[in-house]
């Protein structure tokens, strides 16, 4: 079958990294063609190039065999090529058709809605991306989103359909539907590349794969021909090894509870409508939801960053509403933020700045009003080293470090303190196999050590495997709490979508 | 299909700022900076090298000249000093000036109140009421900054001019002395109240306030934990308030200590060099401050420096006016210097790369 879109030796550079190096790949019409890769491995800045965002040091494109040169964007969607990125770029008081325009020549001086309207409409209908063009962007669910987005691409004409990880944001039934979605358009002879690291879905739903690492194509296989096993081992390198086994259920001390807790959103809405929970000691309580359902502000009520209207929050049986971030950090309590770098750690200064962010004022870091560089520089020693942390240089800002290795460097912190209660946020977004292995294993350490862990994740897959039981949130409030063991995905995702059992269809 | 392979150069950014090169660079910026001037001098039909000549001579020709430089640069370090702090907490405090003349206006009440008090008593009292006057003078800006979040850059400008008008009321009022023919400023103080010189010139104890301050400020900074608290909040405000910091008494506290540094400048004017309170006590000090505070990248010692820089300059614009020039120039090579600073900071973070577009880049 001709290649509708093949790049060929395509070389990019960025200062100390080699992003891509000499890496083919070609799509063709009619077929789901994965990227997988772990972070870092270069899909996204393959797709970059080929979208025209950047030109390539080396190497060529080809549109239907014939060479081309993107000079921008703009080149790139003349020639077909149209792309969906993970955050969106809409504008949210505009209507869908008014998005679905944006930036088009066509319209000309007059501007006929209720013609582009019917279009989009049309458009819409033919590939089953249900969405109301007269409906303003605010107004719909971030799955509907995703669908004008796809759609815009639709309307300029794109024949190859790039998509960054899209179902990072969506619940499992609209990942289903994105996914029918997919087929239908392959079907209609359009060449759909999806990028992932998740091997689930590229099983689900691709026909060919190609994966990356390191920069490099380390091949194309058909998904016939092919297992999650295999994939995983040519995406990392190596083979992975199995979740440690789950250990018993304990139910020690109650090591924090939360009674009908109120908290307002950074908008003044409130997004935390009634909220109680319970984790005692050595067990992780997994909260699983989509994104923007309060539980940013869950954590932060918590660790005292963030004030509670009405409610209580008792951290081992003393009540602790409304108290200083300081008073909690004190209490025992550990704080994994979603904002890694810039709330968890201290992006312009070095190692031991931000390994002593915590304890500075007590010694041996402190001595009175000084501080004490020296004991600083072997704390950070020792946690670089028990941790595995790998730095350049303790004094370097750490905003040079990788993402996994950030990660490392904040648990250790965190961790080391012997914290009684872990609040961990999204540990592992961004992260690749390798660093999500590492941060897994130590956060089943800690819960073996007889920490209660709060783990806060979008990824159903992670919370089915490390919690003991799993809360679901939806608007600010809990919609139930499950043991893990009895714990299906698919209630889940209904529970996470906002409808609860009762109301399921039977 | 060809390419034409055009050479472009593009910037590539720095894994790690060159440290020699953040000392180089401001060099060569401060020098184009004077090349600049020179172009300007040239076009308005002055000789350049004659006229930079008169101002290094001036600046630095003589016992009296250099004394001079140093003499000026004394205020602008304490000033310096006290914006740094500020701006290493990011708190754009714009109001040194305001703060010097309160400073000034406070130590020139304990001196014309307490005229009879032996000069063991009053200096220091006098030093205490300029440190105070600055520190609360700034503190004014700080309460709304820290509890209601009111942007302190407008309000602590603005309460320059209240500053500097209360003094001017002062001076031309309730103050003024009478056998001063009418001329806006206060009877001189006591001798009690004149600050100690060095060797016979002008350069007064005000010069081991400042070095002194300087040495404080360095150690603060970078050895104990309110340096430490200062400097996280500076960097990430969100990863001090999750650390448990009180965001809102530090700046208090350091608004307090810049202010109370700029009062101190304005104490030592009036008691080094002034010996009373007088209309215009400050020609923009506290303003250079802020360029000052800019071209040290907020470093201690490096504002004693650029300060004495910025004395030079001041010193060297007073003996050029005889040429015909107005001392305005020096507010011109001042906006140069900081302009092409900052213009080249750039390239301590980014390197200029040629490439040739569409081939492949050797590594």
């Amino acid at each position: 079958m001709q290649n509708l879109v093949e790049m060929r030796n395509i070389t990019k550079k960025f200062p100390g990294v080699l992003a891509n190096d000499q890496v083919s790949f070609a799509a063709r019409a009619g077929e789901i063609h994965a990227l997988l890769g772990e972070n870092g491995a270069g899909k996204s800045t393959l797709m970059s190039i080929l979208t025209g965002l950047y030109r390539p040091d080396a190497g060529e494109i080809f549109i239907d065999g014939r060479p081309v040169v993107f000079r921008s964007p703009r080149d790139a969607i003349k020639n077909g090529i149209g792309m969906v990125y993970q955050h969106f770029r809409l504008v949210s008081p505009f209507t869908v058709a008014e998005n679905v325009i944006l930036g088009l020549d066509e319209p000309g001086l007059i501007l006929r809605m209720p013609e582009i309207e019917n279009k989009v409409a049309a458009l819409s209908e033919s590939y089953g991306l249900k969405v109301d063009p007269k409906l303003k962007i605010w107004q719909l669910s971030v799955g509907e989103q995703q669908r004008v987005e796809i759609i815009k691409m639709l309307y300029r004409g794109a024949r190859v359909l790039i998509l960054d990880e899209p179902t990072a944001v969506l619940t499992p039934q609209e990942t289903k539907e994105l996914f029918v979605t997919l087929r239908r358009m392959a079907d209609r002879g359009h060449a759909v590349i999806f990028i992932t690291h998740k091997l689930h879905e590229v099983m689900a739903v691709a026909d060919r794969i190609t994966v990356l690492r390191g920069g490099r194509a380390v091949g194309t296989v058909e998904k016939k021909a092919t297992n999650p096993t295999e994939l995983a081992r040519m995406m990392v390198g190596r083979e992975i090894a199995p979740p440690p086994p789950r250990t018993e259920i304990p139910s020690g001390q109650k090591v924090l509870e939360l009674n009908n807790v109120q908290a307002m959103g950074d908008k003044g809405l409130l997004a935390l409508r009634g909220v109680s929970l319970t984790i005692h000691a050595g067990e992780i309580l997994g909260i699983a939801g989509v994104s923007g359902n309060g539980q940013k502000e869950l954590a932060e009520v918590i660790t005292g960053l963030r004030p509670v209207q009405s409610g209580k929050v008792l951290i081992k049986g003393q009540d602790y509403t409304n108290r200083s971030p300081r008073d909690i950090i004190e209490a025992g309590v550990s704080h994994v933020p979603e904002d890694r770098l810039g709330t968890g750690l201290i992006p312009g200064l070095g190692v031991p700045e931000n390994v002593i962010l915590k304890e500075y004022r007590r010694p041996p870091i402190s001595r009175g009003f000084f501080l004490n560089p020296r004991a600083a520089r072997e704390r950070s020693e020792e946690l670089v080293k028990r941790f595995q942390v790998k730095v350049a240089h303790l004094d370097l800002p750490v905003k040079l470090l990788s993402g996994g290795n950030l990660q490392r460097l904040l648990l250790a912190r965190e961790i080391s303190a012997q914290p009684s209660l872990i609040v961990a946020v999204y540990p592992v977004r961004g992260l690749d196999i390798g660093a999500t292995e590492a941060v897994h294993r130590l956060l089943l350490e800690q819960r073996a050590r007889g920490a209660g862990i709060l783990l806060i994740s979008e990824d159903l897959e992670e919370i089915l495997q490390l919690s003991d039981r799993i809360a679901v949130m939806y608007e600010g409030q809990i919609q139930g709490i499950l043991p893990a063991a009895e714990a299906h995905l698919e209630e889940i995702g209904l529970l996470m979508a906002g409808i609860k059992k009762e109301e399921q269809p039977a | 299909m060809t390419r034409a392979a055009r050479l472009t150069v593009v910037l590539e950014k720095r894994l790690v700022p060159s440290r020699w090169l953040s000392f180089l660079i401001p060099t060569l910026s401060v020098i184009l900076a004077l090349l600049f001037g020179a172009l300007f001098l040239l076009l308005t039909g002055y000789d350049p090298v004659k006229i930079y000549g008169v101002m290094l001579t001036g600046a630095f020709g003589s016992k009296y000249g250099l004394s001079e430089t140093v003499v000026k640069s004394i205020p602008l370090m304490l000033t310096g000093l006290g914006v740094s702090i500020a701006f290493k907490m990011l708190l754009w405090n714009i109001g040194a000036e305001g703060q010097l003349y309160m400073g000034a206006f406070a130590a020139s009440w304990v001196a014309l109140s307490f005229s009879d008090a032996p000069s063991s008593v009053l200096l220091p009292a006098m030093f205490v009421a300029g440190f105070l006057g600055g520190a609360l003078w700034g503190l004014l800006p700080a309460l709304p900054r820290a509890y209601l979040g009111v942007n302190e850059v407008i309000t602590s400008l603005m309460l320059n001019y209240v500053a500097i008008l209360w003094v001017d009321y002062l001076v031309y009022g309730p103050w003024k002395d009478p056998h001063g023919f009418n001329f806006p400023l206060t009877a001189p103080f006591t001798p009690a109240a004149d600050l100690p010189t060095f060797l016979g010139t002008r350069i007064h104890l005000g010069l081991v306030f400042a070095l002194v301050a300087a040495a404080i400020l360095h150690v603060v900074l970078w050895r104990t934990r309110w340096g430490y608290e200062i400097r996280v909040i500076g960097e990430s405000p969100a990863a001090a308030r999750y650390a448990g910091m009180d965001i809102a008494r530090n700046i208090l506290l350091v608004m307090f200590l810049s202010g109370g540094l700029s009062g101190l400048a304005g104490m030592t004017e009036v008691a080094g060099i002034t010996h009373r309170l007088q209309h215009g006590i400050s020609p923009g000090y506290g303003y250079s401050a802020i360029i000052i505070a800019w071209l040290s990248k907020l470093n201690p010692w490096a504002t004693v420096l650029v300060s004495l820089l910025f004395g030079a300059l001041l010193v060297g614009g007073y003996s050029i006016q005889s040429s015909g020039l107005p001392a305005a120039t020096v507010s011109m090579l001042q906006g140069a210097i900081l302009f092409f600073v900052l213009g080249s900071e750039i390239l301590t973070r980014y390197r200029p790369v040629l490439v040739r577009r569409g081939e492949r880049r050797a590594n």
